[in-house]
């Protein structure tokens, strides 16, 4: 099922994902019509080729924050390593505006390309603090890689940039020279953050970034999210499987199942009046 | 005397078989063709063990003829044990000249050192390389450090020399520092000092780089520039011998070995024995020395 954007086509957006799809294993000429949510399975009958995701479409405007909701194995993490690079797609084209101005599908582009996309137009928060950071350089470190990568090799200004991040993350900026192992779970979260926000990119990708951490920091975590988005207006796509998260972070929701988009829609309306025999059921199951 | 002429001719010319030799010399010309690049190779078997200069050889023998003037020296030195023992299996081999002078030798195998004395178009110069792949440190994965060279994607190597710098004050690398050859390919200078790599740029001597044990090869041609890593604010400085003068020569400006004599007295040698021999005899070779830049703060 495709759902259709109810914002016209001309409109400025960021990001456009046309027809997205990852398969794993060899798929045949019906694989993604013998899969989804109508079947209730992810593999094809026929050659039993993996559908992790397909026919994702959507569009991404500027500033505004994109939830992906689903249960385990619905394809959300696929979706956005798909979009920064970390996995090759299948299929599909993908639209930035801020390269080439949207006319260049990003998934045809040579890896240099991609390399310079992800570092200098994009960030990743991903729910393991070990994939996003180096652990065998200093949180000062992983930061400056991320700034060395987009070009700037003074020590002065890397150092300078490096403690405003850490403050507005709330990291104690004495701790800069420390290895993130040494820091606790919600301080490797905010480092990672600061990592993936230094080089201002106009999107950040969230894949989980809560899970794992204990309550009362996840709200602290939540927190700096929606600040930094307030104050810097940059666009994220926040993926996740807690329904609180996503309503407190979101404007926009789209709901997986198997690989598929079954619903999307603005946050509020999902949430309160759910369609899709699927949302409902999360919703229902929301304590 | 009869059964050793026997036992030599057992063996080709040089040691190492023609086709095999060719072999070497068409991954050096790849080498030459892509400064930096490490080219594999197919290292065949020494009289010696991988590691303790096969790969100096290979290059050293695949080019080397009966006209040639071969010098070899180990960490500056004519005269250690590595050094004359290969200097005596290169005679053996190829019945060519072997000198300490610099300025005569056609052909010079180095481990750790750069000549003090600048080198000219008619010499080629051969590295011998432990480990070939600069990345190594920063990263384990062969196959990831290839996709960083294929995309000159460096940063890991640049947080390396920062992460140095911010924990000691300084980059604190005495062997080994990070070059880029012709703006393009990070390479290992082998384990070198710092005193040597600028010398490494636009030398009049083909500069080659092989290294036996990880089967690769690479090559600086002639009049290429070899930059060192440096940060805008923190530069790329070699070792510092001001004021110290040799022990035996009376002269500085040159790489020095430190020698304690005890735990309290210590003295300073020149490291090339072959420079500090001219020293001695009253000449002075030329040489290029680098300038440090000044400290900021």
């Amino acid at each position: 099922m495709v759902m259709k954007n109810d914002l016209p086509d001309d409109h400025n957006w960021l990001l456009r994902v046309r027809g997205l799809t990852k398969i794993y294993g060899e798929p045949c000429s019906s694989t993604v019509q013998l899969t989804g949510p109508q079947f209730n399975s992810n593999i094809c009958p026929e050659t039993e080729a993996i559908v992790a995701c397909a026919e994702i479409d959507f569009d991404l405007y500027p500033g505004e924050v994109l939830g992906i909701v689903g249960e385990s194995g619905s394809g959300k993490s696929t979706v956005v390593q798909q979009l920064y690079f970390d996995l090759e797609s299948s299929g599909g084209e993908v639209f930035f505006s801020h390269f080439d101005e949207g006319k260049t599908n990003l998934l045809e582009v040579s890896n240099q390309k991609k390399r310079y996309i992800r570092n200098h137009l994009m960030g990743m928060v991903y729910q393991n603090p070990r994939d996003g950071l180096n652990f065998s350089f200093s949180s000062g470190g992983n930061i400056a890689e991320k700034l060395i990568m987009a070009g700037n090799f003074h020590v002065g200004s890397i150092r300078e940039r490096a403690s405003t991040l850490l403050e507005r993350t709330e990291v104690p900026v004495a701790r800069m020279d420390n290895a993130p192992k040494t820091f606790s779970g919600g301080m490797q979260q905010r480092v990672q953050i600061s990592k993936a926000i230094a080089n201002n990119p106009p999107i950040l990708f969230m894949d989980e970034v809560t899970t794992g951490l204990d309550v009362s920091v996840q709200a602290k975590v939540l927190d700096l999210i929606r600040h930094l988005q307030h104050d810097l207006g940059i666009s994220m796509i926040v993926v996740s499987h807690d329904l609180a998260v996503i309503r407190m972070l979101t404007d926009r929701t789209m709901v997986l199942k198997n690989g598929r988009i079954v619903e999307s829609g603005l946050t509020d309306q999902i949430l309160q009046d759910p369609q899709h025999a699927y949302t409902q059921l999360l919703v229902s199951s929301l304590l | 005397m009869i059964e050793q002429k026997k036992f030599e001719r057992a063996y080709n010319y040089a040691f190492i078989d023609e086709g095999t030799k060719m072999e070497i010399r068409r991954k050096m010309l790849k080498a030459v063709a892509i400064p930096g690049y490490q080219v594999p190779y197919s290292s065949p078997e020494m009289p010696i063990s991988r590691g303790w200069g096969t790969g100096g050889l290979h290059a050293s023998l695949s080019l080397i003829g009966p006209k040639d003037t071969f010098k070899i020296i180990d960490q500056g030195s004519d005269a250690s044990v590595n050094a004359c023992n290969l200097r005596n299996f290169v005679k053996r081999m190829t019945e060519c000249k072997t000198t300490f002078n610099t300025s005569e030798a056609t052909i010079i195998q180095t481990r750790h050192r750069v000549t003090e004395e600048v080198l000219t178009d008619k010499q080629i110069i051969v590295f011998q390389v432990p480990q070939p792949e600069i990345l190594r440190g920063v990263e384990r994965f062969e196959y990831k450090t290839r996709i960083m060279h294929a995309e000159a994607d460096y940063a890991k190597m640049w947080v390396s020399l920062y992460e140095s710098y911010v924990k000691f004050g300084d980059i604190m690398r005495g062997a080994g520092y990070p070059i880029k050859v012709n703006g393009r390919y990070l390479m290992s200078p082998s384990p070198i000092p710092r005193w040597d790599v600028p010398n490494l740029s636009h030398s009049n001597a083909i500069q080659l780089f092989s290294a036996g044990r990880e089967k690769r090869i690479y090559c600086v041609p002639p009049h290429t520039l070899i930059e060192p890593l440096e940060f805008e604010d923190v530069k790329f400085r070699v070792e510092e011998f001001e004021g110290i003068k040799c022990a035996v020569t009376d002269e500085g400006e040159a790489f020095m070995d430190e020698i304690y004599e005890n735990e309290s007295s210590k003295k300073f040698v020149i490291n090339d024995s072959n420079f500090m021999d001219r020293l001695k005899e009253g000449t002075r070779p030329n040489q290029r020395l680098f300038k440090n830049p000044p400290r900021n703060q």
